[in-house]
């Protein structure tokens, strides 16, 4: 039985993409355990932990990636601050 | 008057709601060529050729006993995991317990299509392909989530002041697990097997992926032979039939715990 | 009551973990890698970045089989949430109708899916199924679900209420159940009529369950595949494919890995989505009284 990743076809950006998200959600569970913080209510309508706000963050980004590619056809480069801003806005904010 | 106008309006549904499946059985229970020669409100010349065919043709009954073998073994392995999972989300409090939750369900919910072309790259790498372990780890996707949602429904119900009684009294966590808790809340184990024993049961797509010709479950098997020319439909609904009994049988024997897992939602 | 705080608990759930871990991350994170890359053969393939998430985006079929879907998804849950409220009215409280109401209601939920499908061809059938029969030479309404599309999707749709409705009338049930029974006794003092006692004491008190049944009938019909695929195969036409039906054409049966992968990202986004309304529902009817 050989064992190989080859059939899973990994690129550089895929493999940026999943070790990024990987790395966030270590960050948030360290983050968690050392200093738990409260449920509570910003701009969205539900009382949300960072644990959620990120979550929410995450999907909007995806939904604005795919609004990016599917109505214009500017760059990538542009979008990603775009991205970036708008997590950090749902999780100070959110 | 009230009361027996609703009762004759259930007495309409139930019979509307039964009325396909026997119309099943009464095709099971004629020929083909009676079947296509004739229209009959029930069977005149009552056969069981059909039946007989799918005992004793194997690459009928074998289908029976390739989901029989890999259900069980998913049943099996997404009890004995789930279990002190759900032990774990009802009594403790830890970190990302509910996003973990929150995960588990969003697998419950993942659309099969998504997963069967990786699975099967994934199974086929691992040399796993058309067994009947793949099949069952796969279903575990869909069902690992399902048992410790209902278990966990189930444990809830269960005062922590017994645990803590146990506890005190000096069992540890595995043996008041095993031999006070798991006895207590049998019903729910009961039924959480059921469901994933159903779920695996009826589950298509996956199982069809993952099969070429040792595993293939009897789903597979019917849908291949209503896509081939020259249906035979008698055939086609004693094999429909048969996957109906295992479903009704145990429904019998959970009939009384079954409204309440319907009523956690947990379905 | 407050759970107990412990992080040791994370031990007992480290097999579920693995085990669904295994199961979901790696083809995810596999369906990523396929979505970027024009595969042309195994271990040969060209970066083409985000083009099949242009080119899915823009696919009309795409858009076809999704507003279908959500008409479909609509039509489910108008015609069964009704129906099933009335049939869990109307079911029994005591006695033994009760287990054999029950019974009966749930045997349709325990049937395997293609069987389902199985037994709906048999009886739609216009040569010899009761329903397709009954139609064509009774009515003398022609029938016939293989051939029009119209047809296709209202023995789909018999079929899904058929299947489906059940379970919403359990739930249903359930809530009903849970009512204590001074409420109703103040109704009658009241002198409420059937429809205020309806409108205002048992309506309002099955919302929680009510919630539960609609999402969870919402997601599954988004995701129904076994029953129409083996019913009318996505046919007549295209008049039948729904979302999954579509995205297992693409991908098994074409095997378009790129676009299917690019399909089913967006596919599990929009499930995704879902998922986190119903569980943030079931988290309120968890703190509610309810249930």
């Amino acid at each position: 039985m050989t064992l190989t990743l080859k059939w899973m076809e990994w690129t550089v950006p895929g493999a940026i993409f999943c070790s990024t998200i990987f790395l966030l959600v270590i960050a948030m569970t360290i983050w968690q355990t050392v200093a738990p913080s409260m449920e509570r209510r910003g701009f969205l309508p539900i009382a949300t932990t960072p644990g959620d706000r990120l979550f929410v963050g995450l999907l909007g980004g995806v939904y604005i990636f795919l609004a990016w590619v599917g109505l214009t056809s500017f760059t990538l480069w542009i979008l990603l601050p775009i991205i970036v801003c708008w997590i950090i806005v749902v999780m100070l904010w959110g | 008057m009230k009361v027996k106008k609703k009762t004759i309006g259930l007495v309409v549904y139930f019979i509307l709601l039964m009325l396909p499946i026997y119309w099943m059985l009464n095709m099971s229970l004629r020929s083909n060529a009676d079947i296509l020669a004739f229209f009959t409100l029930y069977p005149k010349n009552i056969t069981f050729a059909n039946y007989i065919k799918i005992f004793t043709d194997s690459s009928w009954y074998m289908g029976y006993v390739n989901s029989i073998i890999y259900v069980a073994l998913n049943t099996v392995i997404s009890l004995s995991v789930a279990l002190p999972a759900a032990y774990a989300f009802s009594r403790y409090q830890f970190v990302g317990d509910k996003q973990l939750f929150f995960w588990l369900l969003t697998n419950r919910m993942a659309p099969v299509a998504v997963f069967a072309l990786p699975f099967f790259q994934l199974y086929s790498t691992i040399g796993l392909l058309d067994t009947h372990i793949a099949v069952a780890l796969s279903h575990c996707l869909f069902n690992v989530p399902l048992a410790v949602w209902i278990l966990e429904g189930f444990m809830s119900g269960v005062p922590r002041e017994i645990d803590e009684t146990a506890f005190i009294d000096g069992y540890s966590l595995p043996r008041f697990f095993i031999t006070i808790f798991i006895p207590m809340i049998r019903a729910g184990v009961g039924v959480t097997a059921f469901f994933c024993f159903m779920f695996s049961w009826v589950e298509l797509l996956l199982a069809r992926t993952l099969t070429v010709t040792n595993a293939k479950p009897i789903s597979a098997i019917m849908t291949r032979t209503i896509s081939a020319t020259g249906l035979d439909y008698g055939l086609l609904a004693a094999a429909g039939m048969l996957t109906i009994v295992p479903g009704a049988l145990v429904i019998w024997f959970v009939r009384n715990h079954m409204a309440k897992g319907f009523a956690l939602g947990r379905v | 009551m407050e759970k107990w705080p412990n992080n040791k608990a994370w031990f007992l759930v480290i097999p579920v973990f693995v085990i669904v871990a295994f199961s979901a991350f790696i083809p995810l994170m596999t369906v990523i890698n396929y979505s970027l890359q024009d595969i042309l053969a195994p271990g040969q393939s060209v970066f083409v970045g985000t083009e099949w998430y242009k080119e899915i985006l823009s696919d009309y079929r795409l858009h076809e089989a999704l507003w279908r879907q959500f008409l479909f998804s609509g039509l489910v849950l108008l015609i069964e949430m009704p129906l099933g409220i009335l049939i869990a009215l109307a079911m029994p409280k005591r006695g033994w109708g009760v287990p054999a109401s029950l019974v009966t209601i749930a045997l349709p939920l325990l049937i395997p899916w293609n069987t389902i499908g199985t037994i709906w061809i048999i009886f739609t059938r216009p040569d010899i199924g009761l329903f397709g029969f009954g139609m064509n030479n009774l009515l003398g309404i022609p029938f016939d679900h293989t051939a029009s599309s119209l047809d296709a999707w209202i023995t789909v749709m018999l079929m899904e209420v058929w299947h489906w409705t059940p379970l919403v009338a359990l739930l249903a049930y359930a809530g009903l159940r849970a009512i204590p029974e001074a409420y109703y006794q103040a109704a009658r003092i009241d002198g409420a009529s059937a429809w205020s006692t309806f409108f205002y004491i048992q309506l309002p008190k099955m919302r929680g369950v009510l919630t539960i049944a609609f999402l969870l009938r919402f997601m599954d019909s988004f995701l129904i595949y076994a029953e129409p695929f083996v019913l009318t195969g996505g046919g007549p036409g295209n008049s039948t494919t729904f979302l999954s039906i579509y995205l297992v054409k693409i991908a098994l049966l074409q095997f378009d890995l790129g676009p299917g992968a690019a399909f089913s990202l967006i596919y599990f986004v929009i499930v995704l989505s879902f998922s986190f309304i119903f569980y943030q529902a079931l988290l309120r009817v968890g703190k509610g009284e309810t249930v």
